[in-house]
């Protein structure tokens, strides 16, 4: 079955590719983002995807749900996900959150009605966030190019292959009947979306561009979480080892604030 | 004599903590008293809770400001070109920075006036100036808290705010690229061009 996610990742790395070698030229020369050209697209073509089918979707559901059965069908998926995310943290060597993990799947598949109640969060037991691209950037894989990718999003290079390991390990591929895994997919697409209503408006305001706002909050968002929260650095630009790149997002203010934090 | 030595320490011991204190609220203290007030009072107001931008960026004004580095954190936000803004300059950036940042943090503040603050254990080694606050906002029926924390820089005038971080993404470094995008288009004054008309399309559109 995840042959055919394989496939259609690989297609879209071909088009991604093939776009990149166009667009090149198009940039506006921030060296995280040589695709910026064809990422800017794929951005616009997913913002009005999100614009047309999604939002009003997530909309309809936040206004028609009782708020408890968001809650509940938000908390089935989280459980579904901690099962992964146990996983991940095992490959990064983090064996006490990854029992922590399994102890949350365990007791809230029994105890919270197949995950329906997150019990293991009232009993203090923390609920994480780990991806593959999170564990193979803790193994000291580079981020590499930033990429938006239709339907997916925003993504690092490196993040992108941990999106196909994350899709080939999804607990909910595995439903094989193909209308079920469609649907159960549809709506935990729209109950993840409905969570994020309210960060809209406020980024909408607040960006100069939306575009290269959401795209730095990504990448400060992804190296805050390999590094569970307490990022060396808290630029998003300074981690590359290429002297261009904090040369032109003002190195010196960077180690004036890194300086004064130590 | 003893017994004006004695009125003397008494009076001593009185005062001196007092103005010690005042002079310098913990960072961790100053955060938890002026979220829990602000929030407080979001949480009544009769025009927020109708949805009123403006009256929550007075709000905001009165007694969040006070207690923000401004020009600090628009040096943070423009990086290295702020080192080629005039005096000037700087104040102007400054200024409409400042403007988008408190109307951003109300608009977030109404949006989210009903979510629990937890704070996390702060420990500070004596004598450190620079620190990170942090807390946790829970949002209800979501499923993770959002991490929301503030780094705060001791200055003369006590504890100051220099930056906000949620989620891992910091308010103001976020801002850098497209600054620098700015700057590199129309210079400096391009930046505060585009800053200032940034803030007039969004008070024509506040309510």
């Amino acid at each position: 079955m995840e042959t055919t996610y394989f496939r259609q990742i690989s297609r879209l790395a071909v088009v991604v590719a093939a776009a990149g070698l166009l667009g090149g030229c198009a940039t506006s020369g921030n060296p995280k983002d040589p695709i910026e050209g064809f990422n800017r697209a794929m951005y616009g073509f997913n913002e009005g995807l999100d614009k047309v089918i999604i939002k009003p979707v997530a909309t309809g559901y936040e206004a028609v749900l009782p708020s408890p059965i968001q809650t509940g069908i938000s908390n089935i998926f989280s459980n579904i996900a901690d099962i992964m995310i146990g996983v991940n943290n095992l490959l990064q060597g983090k064996p006490a959150q990854a029992a922590s993990d399994a102890g949350r799947v365990l007791v809230n598949s029994t105890i919270g009605f197949l995950g329906l109640l997150d019990v293991a969060s009232t009993m203090g037991m923390e609920k994480h966030e780990e991806d593959f691209g999170q564990t193979f950037g803790r193994w000291g894989m580079e981020d590499g190019a930033y990429v938006v990718w239709p339907f997916f999003g925003p993504r690092t290079a490196r993040d992108t292959i941990g999106l196909v390991f994350d899709v080939a390990t999804d607990p909910l591929s595995y439903i094989d009947h193909v209308a079920t895994r469609n649907t159960v997919w549809a709506v935990r697409i729209v109950s993840n979306r409905a969570d994020l209503l309210k960060a809209d408006k406020i980024i909408e305001e607040a960006a100069l561009d939306k575009y290269s706002y959401v795209r730095d909050a990504y990448l400060q968002r992804r190296k805050s979480l390999i590094h569970d929260g307490n990022p060396p650095k808290f630029d998003p630009y300074s981690g590359s080892q290429d002297g261009k790149v904090s040369e032109a997002f003002g190195e010196g203010a960077t180690h004036e604030q890194v300086a004064s934090r130590n | 004599m003893k017994l004006f030595a004695f009125l003397l320490a008494s009076a001593a011991s009185l005062f001196l903590p007092l103005g010690v204190h005042a002079q310098e609220t913990a960072p961790d203290v100053l955060v938890k008293t002026v979220t829990n007030e602000v929030l407080d009072i979001i949480r009544k107001d009769k025009d927020i809770k109708a949805g009123s931008t403006k009256r929550a960026i007075e709000l905001v004004e009165q007694k969040v400001l006070p207690h923000f580095n401004f020009s600090r954190m628009t040096a943070l936000a423009v990086g290295k070109d702020w080192r080629q803004a005039d005096t000037a300059q700087q104040k102007a950036l400054t200024e409409a920075f400042k403007e988008l940042l408190v109307r951003t943090y109300s608009n977030a503040l109404i949006a989210y006036k009903n979510e629990t603050v937890d704070y996390k254990p702060f420990k500070m080694q004596p004598g450190e100036t620079d620190v990170i606050v942090r807390t946790q906002i829970h949002q209800p029926g979501a499923k993770q808290p959002i991490t929301l924390d503030y780094s705060l820089e001791k200055n003369a005038q006590g504890w100051k705010v220099y930056d906000v971080v949620i989620a891992g993404v910091s308010l103001v470094t976020n801002y850098r690229s497209s600054f620098a995008t700015e700057v590199r288009n129309g210079g400096i004054d391009g930046l505060i061009k585009t800053l200032q008309a940034k803030n007039k399309t969004l008070e024509a559109s506040a309510k």
